[in-house]
C-alpha cells in the first residue's frame, strides 16, 4: 500500500508540476489542481497509514498508533482541501478575466 | 486603568483579528455604495485597533509574552495565539501601513472598483493573524486569508496590466501554499506537534537518524517562505505585480513580502537548535545575497518610479535575508530595526509614486490601467464650495511640491540607507554588529565581507538611482502645473515621514527595543516555557441548583 500510494503522490506531484510549467493557463489551472491532490495525499500519508483503524478513543484499547489511525492529519487535509477548492476557483476568475481582456488563453497575455 | 488592561489581558490579543474581521463583514451589509461612511468605518476601525495593539505592546514590554487558547486546550493540543514582542511589533507596523493605505485611497483609488474597504480590513486581519499565531497550520491559514485579499486588492481596478500581473502572482502563491503543507506536515511527522512552542523543544530530541526529515521539511517550508518574501529565483512575479497594483494595495504588498521574512526569522530560531544550528545559513546568505543585488540591479535599470520602487523591496528582503543568515542575536537587533524603517519608507514611496506619476501625466490616468475609474466615480464638479466659490475638497495643497520633494527625499535617503535617518543607523548597526562577530573560521569570515560588500553596493546603487528619478522628476518639471495633493493623500504620506523621523530621533530606544526583540527571539527555550505553561481557562463554577441535580442522580 505504501508503494502504491507515494507512486501516486509521485506520478500525481510530477504532473502536476510539467503542467504548472505549460504556456497555456487551462493546463495551469489543471496543474495546481493535480499539485494540491498530491498534497493532499501526502498529508494524509503522513500519520502513518493504516488500514481499519478508527482515529477516536475507544473503550479498553491501548492508546497507541499502533491501534489508532492519527486524527490530526485527517483534520489539516480537510482543511487544505477546502482552502485548495476556493483558491482553485478564484484562479479560475482570474484565468477567464485575463482570457477576456488579452483575447489569448497564455499566461502571458500576448501570443 | 491598569486595572482594567489586567482584566481584559489574554483577552486582548483576539482585537486585532476580531475586530478587522467585524468591520470588514458591516462593510459589505451596507451594499457597494456609501464610499465616505466606509471610509469613515476603515479609519475609525484602524484607529481602535492601533490603542488596542499599543496597550498590548506596552504590556508585553512590561510583563511578558501574552497567550490566548481560544478553544481553551492545553498549548500543544489546541491553537495558541502568542503576542511576543516581535509579533506586537509586526502587528503594530500592520496596523500602522493598514490606516495609512486605507485613508489614501478615499482620495481616489477606492473607487476604482467595489469592496475596496473591506479587502483592506481583511489584509490587516490576515497579517495580524500569521504575526500572532503560534501554530503552524494556523499559519498556513492565516497566509490563505492575507492572499486570498490581496488577490483582490490586486486585482482591484481590474484592467489588462492588474489581471496579466495577477495570473502569475496566484498562480506563484497557489504553489507556493502547496509547498508550505508539505514541509509543515513533514514538520509534524518528524516531531509529532505543529505547535511552535513545542516543536522548539522536540527538534531537541529528534533522533539522528531522522535528522534529515527535519531538515527537509524545513528546507521546503522555507522555500514557501521565501517566494512570499520574493527571494531570488522565485520572485519574478514581484515586480509586475506590486508595479500594476493601485498605490495602496502596493503600500500593503511592501508589509506582505515581510511576511515571509518574518516566519523564517521566527521559525529560524525556534528549529535549528542543537545539531542543527548551521543547517541552511550558507544558502540563505546566498540567496540574500543574490536577492538584493537583482533588486539592486533592477532599480538601475528600471525608468518608472513605481518599477524602482518594487525593486527595492527586493533589496530589503534580500539584505534581511542575508542579515537573518548569521543567526546572530546582535545582527537580527538590527535587521529587526532595518526591517521596520524600510517597510515604512517603501510604502510612502509606493504612496507618493502614485502622486508624482500623475503629475507627470498632467493628472490623468492611462485608462487602460483603470478602466472602471471612469468620470461616473470622480467626484462632481461645483459641490462643496467655500466662501470664495472655490472647491473646499480636492483643493491642491499649497507648496505641495515642496512637501513632495522633500518627501521624496526623505523616503530616497531611507530606502538608500543613507545618513542621518533611521535606515542608516539600522544598517550600520548590522555592519558594525556583523563585523564584531567572532571568525570562528575562515568561512564566517568571508560571509561577513560578502554581508558588508551587499550591503554598502546596494545602498550605492539604490543612491544613483532614486537622485536620478528625483532630478527627472523634481528638478527638471518647470513647466509642469503645480501638482494636485489632496489633504486625504497628503496626511498618509506625511504620517509615514513623521514615523520614519520619530524612528531616527529615537533611535537610541528603538535600538534597544530591537536589541531586546533578538535576545527573546534567540531564546526559544523561554518562549516555549511560556507557550506550554499557559493555563487554561478553568470551568465556570456550577449553580446550586446543578450539583443538587446531579447529586440526586446516583
Amino acid at each position: 500500500m505504501e508503494l502504491v500510494l507515494s507512486l501516486g503522490i509521485g506520478i500525481m506531484a510530477g504532473s502536476g508540476v510539467w503542467l504548472l510549467l505549460r504556456p497555456r493557463t487551462f493546463q495551469v489551472v489543471i496543474g495546481l489542481s493535480m499539485l494540491s491532490y498530491a498534497v493532499n495525499l501526502f498529508i494524509f500519508s503522513i500519520g502513518s497509514l493504516a488500514i481499519d483503524k478508527v482515529p477516536v478513543i475507544v473503550d479498553g484499547v491501548p492508546l497507541d498508533l499502533e491501534n489508532y489511525s492519527d486524527p490530526l492529519p485527517q483534520a489539516l487535509v480537510l482543511t487544505a482541501i477546502v482552502i485548495g477548492f476556493a483558491m482553485t476557483a478564484l484562479f479560475l476568475v482570474v484565468l477567464l478575466a485575463s482570457r477576456g481582456l488579452t483575447g489569448t488563453d497564455h499566461v502571458d497575455g500576448v501570443g | 486603568m491598569r486595572a482594567l488592561i489586567s482584566w481584559a489581558m489574554p483577552h486582548l490579543i483576539v482585537v486585532p483579528i476580531l475586530l478587522p474581521l467585524i468591520t470588514a463583514g458591516c462593510m459589505l451589509a451596507l451594499g457597494e455604495g456609501r464610499r465616505p461612511l466606509k471610509s469613515a468605518m476603515s479609519t475609525i476601525s484602524g484607529l481602535l485597533n492601533l490603542g488596542v495593539v499599543l496597550v498590548l505592546a506596552w504590556w508585553v514590554l512590561e510583563n511578558g509574552p501574552v497567550v490566548y487558547l481560544p478553544g481553551n486546550w492545553p498549548a500543544p493540543f489546541g491553537i495558541v495565539l502568542v503576542a511576543d514582542q516581535l509579533s506586537v511589533l509586526m502587528v503594530l507596523l500592520s496596523v500602522v501601513i493598514g490606516i495609512c493605505a486605507l485613508f489614501y485611497s478615499s482620495a481616489r483609488w477606492e473607487k476604482a472598483g467595489v469592496h475596496f474597504h473591506p479587502l483592506g480590513q481583511l489584509q490587516v486581519m490576515g497579517l495580524s493573524g500569521a504575526f500572532l499565531t503560534g501554530d503552524l497550520f494556523n499559519l498556513f491559514v492565516f497566509f490563505e486569508i492575507l492572499l486570498a485579499a490581496s488577490y483582490g486588492l490586486l486585482l482591484h481596478g481590474s484592467g489588462r496590466p492588474r489581471v496579466s500581473a495577477a495570473v502569475h502572482y496566484v498562480a506563484i502563491n497557489i504553489a507556493a501554499s502547496s509547498l508550505f503543507l508539505v514541509g509543515a506536515t513533514t514538520l509534524y511527522g518528524v516531531t509529532g506537534t505543529l505547535t511552535m512552542a513545542h516543536l522548539a523543544q522536540r527538534v531537541l530530541e529528534v533522533p539522528e537518524a531522522d535528522r534529515w526529515l527535519l531538515h527537509t521539511g524545513s528546507g521546503v517550508l522555507a522555500v514557501a517562505f521565501l517566494t512570499k518574501a520574493g527571494a531570488w529565483p522565485l520572485n519574478f512575479w514581484l515586480v509586475p505585480a506590486y508595479r500594476s497594483a493601485t498605490a495602496p494595495v502596493a503600500a500593503f504588498f511592501a508589509l506582505l513580502t515581510k511576511v515571509g521574512v518574518y516566519a523564517i526569522l521566527r521559525l529560524s530560531t525556534l528549529l535549528y537548535a542543537g545539531q542543527s544550528e548551521t543547517y541552511g545559513r550558507t544558502s540563505l546568505l546566498a540567496f540574500g545575497t543574490i536577492t538584493a543585488a537583482f533588486g539592486a540591479l533592477g532599480m538601475l535599470g528600471s525608468k518608472r518610479l513605481a518599477s524602482i520602487t518594487a525593486f527595492s523591496i527586493a533589496v530589503s528582503s534580500g539584505t534581511l535575508l542575508a542579515a537573518l543568515s548569521f543567526r546572530s542575536e546582535a545582527v537580527t537587533g538590527g535587521a529587526i530595526f532595518y526591517l521596520v524603517s524600510s517597510t515604512i519608507g517603501i510604502s510612502a514611496l509606493f504612496l507618493l509614486t502614485d502622486v508624482v506619476e500623475r503629475w507627470r501625466n498632467s493628472g490623468s490616468t492611462d485608462p487602460d490601467e483603470a478602466p472602471f475609474l471612469s468620470a461616473r466615480f470622480l467626484e462632481v464638479e461645483n459641490v462643496n464650495l467655500d466662501d470664495d466659490e472655490e472647491r473646499l475638497v480636492g483643493r491642491p495643497i499649497p507648496a505641495s511640491i515642496a512637501f513632495l520633494a522633500l518627501a521624496f527625499m526623505t523616503f530616497a535617503l531611507i530606502i538608500a540607507g543613507l545618513p542621518p535617518l533611521s535606515s542608516f543607523l539600522a544598517k550600520s548597526l548590522m555592519l558594525s554588529e556583523a563585523m564584531a562577530l567572532p571568525a570562528v573560521s575562515g568561512a564566517l569570515q568571508g560571509q561577513v565581507w560578502l554581508f558588508v560588500a551587499v550591503l554598502l553596493g546596494t545602498g550605492l546603487m539604490s543612491l544613483i538611482t532614486l537622485s536620478r528619478a528625483g532630478i527627472r522628476n523634481f528638478w527638471s518639471s518647470v513647466h509642469r502645473d503645480p501638482p494636485m495633493l489632496r489633504l486625504a493623500e497628503g496626511l498618509p504620506v506625511a504620517v509615514l515621514l513623521l514615523v520614519s523621523i520619530a524612528l531616527t530621533v529615537a533611535a537610541g530606544p528603538v535600538t534597544r527595543y530591537a536589541q531586546q526583540i533578538a535576545r527573546e527571539l534567540h531564546d526559544p527555550a523561554s518562549y516555549a516555557e511560556a507557550v506550554l505553561s499557559a493555563a487554561t481557562v478553568p470551568p465556570p463554577a456550577k449553580k446550586r441548583s446543578d450539583v443538587e441535580v446531579e447529586e440526586v442522580v446516583p
